[in-house]
């Protein structure tokens, strides 16, 4: 019905797009976008199990991109939840700042 | 068919990377929109068909409203990052994009080496996967709509704030 | 009544809980009446169990109340249970007795002290430990009291611990009669490993057939004993504890480090007779241990200036003829000079406590004097007391006790001349520094006021405790001289009669009698020709080098602490302040350094920057797929 449509180069696809993601967790200060890439990465996995199920014409492939599907919607509403009552708190939504939860300052200190 | 794969990888490689570097947000939201899209329709010439549907409804539908919504609350719509000119110098993401680089490396050649290259792709019809859902997995359906439940209780207690006065005329008082 | 004997240690037991629990809140009548009471109902209830064990002895004269199994391992079942025949008898009698005398005589002597309960709950647990000590059936039991002594003799050394000297001689105490309790510990267990079992009564029957007189195991385990015993005791070689445990009260030093506790040693030789039976040499040990031990106390108490010093070193010399006594074989003499020496060295500590407490806490006789008109039943008594002490012929108890040693140490078949001549010299100083410290205290001019005068509560047990000093005596008397045998009568049935070498010598007998009693006589001469008469002498004497050196060296003891403490004290705190940090330490300490010097190397990691988390995954995304891939 139509032309076979190689394994490798889907999966390579569902890599490249989980790879530009982590480029984007990695990078960005503001929590949103942050967020956004973690979006992309999920996508991209939830690929990779549509096109491993594709390839073993099995429908577990897509029952786990509905699961994943599902969790993302759940932990956009928290995380956005909590990007908002941080925005509140600190006035500001950049990680960079938000780094009261380290130990240097006390490690200084206590040796 | 093939044609319309490559297309929309390209599409979506190019637009992803766009979403991640954007400084403003809702130029990189618009672009994540473009980006998830074309995985869409990646999907569907997978022949996962249910599943692109279901790309565009929730992903590239609700979860991204949401992410709109926040960004007008929030009013970072304009610049967000404040040093526009300064924050995409080569000392930030040269290393983050490196490490990416080797991930990738190393998943493409976990890829590449598969026993059997030359599998083909078949069509998954949404009746098999509804059954396989609502049968062998029903358990993580229910499992996945107590998260779900979970989800929008945490939401909604994080979002509630406590009213300051009982009435609105009393406020200032 | 017999089996009303577990009320015996009990009553005072009852009487230590009661005061030490409330006895900050009671009045101090109802204190004096507690802590003397219940020992004298003890006492009371001794006399009674006394004479119905005397007059209706119970089948093989001896008695024994089993309450209940202590514990039980591994076949070994000590049990609580409590044994009487005459030599516990004779013990339980003086503890009590003499321990009720002391206690009335304390009620008066402390209670002025903000410690009064206090003092007599130790001294009501002292008296029930020891008559754990001397009434256990089995020799668990009997550690259990003998430990328990221990503790209260060190409480009550240590008694006023505000000062450090007193806590320091508390500790010493302690620690010098620990190495004896260590032996002794030792061989119990080996006693253990022997018969299994830890029962006096089977070990002695048992102990004939299972070794050959003067096997290897017997001989270790009588040294070991003996070990105990000088410890407790006060002998060459851990006699040193004795001089500085003297920091206590008065009472005090009369009950435990006089009376009762130190002749503990002297009972655990006597009750366990045939293992030391069987190992002639560690008899002959026990022998040559006291009557060393008797002369180089002697001496060394015939320099002393502090009266309770005197008192204490001629303690040591005269648990040192029980020693003697009961290392010739001569078991009921030793036991009988034991009794004696309770009563009439009972009777001149509290004497001497009460020319303290009169004299404001005067120590050094020499700053006393001519209290013989000032406190004339003081001085009667005590100079009963000293007579019995100098063993002054026919009218004093010391004298009948003494001369049954001396006469054994020379007939006895393990006796000797040399031993004769070390007792008969012993008796000789003993005469001089008793008398001495007569003269010198009641005698003479007063040199400082007296302060208080003691009161009846104190009086009365020295009168009581002289009477026993004079009279006590008759209990035993030799063959020439009426031969009554009431106290070794009474023993028989438990230890051995001394075995006569020189049999039918009772001319040789009367002969060393009357040469006794002349040297100490002359002993007394010469105590007051020297002190009384012409002090010049001695005065000229002490400021020669060589006198002045012989001196100091008696008056320290014979140097035993300095070399003490240059050969064990030194080296020890030596080898402990390099390991004051505990190098053993160092090796449980390296693994947890070690944990803390990577804690501070990656804790840099972190900074708290969401990023560097994420990129930390990453990594370890990256890692773990290298190593599943190409690994």
């Amino acid at each position: 019905m139509m032309e076979q449509i190689p394994v490798e180069q889907s999966l390579l696809l569902a890599a490249l797009l989980f790879g530009i993601g982590l480029v984007g967790v990695l990078i960005r200060k503001n929590m949103i976008l942050m967020m956004m890439s973690v979006e992309i990465m999920l996508n991209a996995a939830g690929m990779a199990f549509i096109i491993a199920g594709s390839r073993w014409a099995q429908p577990d492939g897509q029952v786990m991109f509905i699961f994943i599907l599902t969790m993302a919607a759940a932990e956009v509403a928290v995380g956005l939840a909590l990007i908002l009552k941080l925005f509140h708190l600190q006035k500001s939504i950049d990680a960079d700042e938000m780094t009261q939860m380290n130990d240097i300052t006390e490690a200084s200190e206590s040796n | 068919m093939l044609i319309a794969f490559y297309i929309a990888g390209v599409i979506a490689v190019v637009s992803t990377i766009m979403a991640v570097t954007r400084s403003n947000a809702v130029h990189a939201l618009l672009y994540l929109i473009v980006s998830f899209l074309a995985a869409a329709v990646v999907l569907f010439v997978l022949g996962a068909h249910f599943a692109a549907a279901l790309e565009v409804i929730v992903y590239a539908g609700a979860i991204m409203v949401l992410f709109v919504f926040v960004i007008m609350m929030l009013n970072i719509g304009g610049e967000t990052e404040k040093a526009k000119e300064r924050w995409l110098v080569p000392k930030r993401w040269i290393g983050p994009a490196l490490m990416a680089a080797i991930l990738f490396a190393i998943l493409s050649y976990a890829i590449l080496n598969q026993p059997v290259a030359t599998a083909s792709l078949s069509i998954v019809e949404p009746k098999t996967v509804g059954i396989s859902l609502y049968t062998q997995y029903l358990l993580g359906v229910e499992i996945a709509a107590v998260m779900l439940m979970a989800g929008i209780i945490g939401a909604f207690h994080l979002g509630y704030t406590k009213r300051k006065s009982k009435h609105r005329f009393l406020k200032g008082e | 009544m017999m089996r009303y004997l577990w009320l015996v240690p009990v009553m005072p037991l009852l009487g230590f809980l009661v005061l030490a629990f409330f006895g900050r809140n009671l009045r101090k009548s109802i204190i004096t009446l507690i802590g003397t009471g219940t020992v004298g109902l003890s006492a009371l209830l001794v006399i009674l169990i006394g004479i119905e064990f005397l007059t209706s002895p119970p089948a093989g004269n001896a008695f024994t109340l089993k309450l209940w199994t202590w514990m039980s391992s591994g076949g070994l079942s000590p049990s609580i249970a409590f044994y009487l025949d005459g030599l516990s008898l004779a013990f339980i009698f003086v503890v009590t007795f003499v321990g009720f005398l002391i206690h009335v005589y304390s009620s008066e002597y402390m209670r002025d002290d903000e410690g009064f309960a206090r003092f007599l709950a130790f001294m009501n647990l002292f008296v029930s430990a020891m008559l754990i000590l001397v009434l256990a059936d089995n020799l668990a039991l009997m550690y259990l009291g003998w430990e328990g002594v221990g503790l209260c003799s060190f409480l009550l050394i240590g008694f006023w611990y505000k000062e450090s000297a007193n806590a320091a001689a508390a500790r010493k105490a302690f620690i010098v009669t620990r190495v004896g309790d260590t032996a002794m510990a030792l061989g119990l267990f080996l006693l253990i490993t022997e018969f299994n079992t830890l029962d006096i009564r089977s070990i002695l029957e048992t102990a004939p057939a299972h070794w050959t007189p003067g096997s290897a195991k017997v001989v270790w385990i009588a040294f070991l004993l003996l070990g105990g015993a000088v410890g407790k005791s006060a002998q060459l070689p851990l006699q040193t504890w004795l001089p500085d445990a003297m920091a206590g009260p008065s009472p005090v030093s009369a009950l435990i480090h006089a009376a009762t506790m130190v002749t503990a040693g002297v009972y655990l030789i006597a009750r366990n007779h045939v293992v030391f039976e069987l190992a002639p040499i560690a008899m002959k040990t026990v022998a040559i241990v006291g009557a060393s031990t008797l002369l180089i106390a002697g001496f060394a108490a015939v320099v002393q200036y502090d009266i309770k010093r005197v008192l204490a070193y001629s303690t040591i010399s005269q648990i040192g003829y029980m020693f003697l006594a009961l290392g010739v074989g001569a078991w009921s003499a030793g036991i009988f000079h034991f009794m004696i020496h309770a009563f009439f060295k009972a009777l001149l500590f509290l004497g001497a406590g009460a020319v303290i407490h009169a004299l404001h806490h005067e120590q050094n006789i020499f700053k006393m004097g001519g209290l013989r008109k000032e406190m004339p039943v003081i001085f009667w008594t005590f100079l009963a007391g000293s007579g019995a002490l100098a063993a002054l012929p026919l009218v004093t108890a010391g004298f009948y006790s003494k001369d049954a040693i001396l006469w054994y140490s020379w007939s006895s078949e393990k006796g000797s001349l040399f031993l004769w001549a070390a007792a008969f010299l012993g008796a000789f100083i003993t005469s001089i520094y008793t008398f001495r410290m007569v003269f010198i205290t009641f005698w003479g001019k007063m040199k400082t006021h007296i302060h208080l005068r003691p009161g009846r509560a104190m009086l009365i047990p020295l009168v009581v405790l002289a009477v026993l000093s004079i009279i006590g005596g008759f209990l035993e008397t030799p063959h020439n001289l009426g031969h009554i045998t009431l106290f070794s009568g009474m023993l028989s049935g438990v230890l051995p009669e001394v075995h006569i070498l020189h049999s039918g010598a009772e001319s040789t007998e009367l002969i060393l009698q009357v040469l006794t009693a002349l040297t100490g006589f002359f002993g007394i001469y010469l105590a007051w020709h020297f002190w009384m008469k012409k002090p010049g002498f001695l005065f000229r004497l002490k400021q020669t080098r060589a006198g002045a050196a012989l001196h100091h060296w008696w008056l320290t003891g014979w140097g035993f602490d300095w070399v003490y403490d240059l050969l064990i004290i030194r080296p020890f705190t030596w080898l402990s302040n390099i390991n004051k940090n505990d190098i053993v330490d160092y090796i449980s300490i390296a693994p947890s350094n070690l944990v803390v010097w990577l804690h501070n190397l990656t804790r840099r990691s972190q900074n708290g920057n969401l990023r560097w988390y994420a990129a930390g995954i990453a990594l370890g995304l990256i890692i773990t797929l290298t190593i599943a891939l190409f690994l």
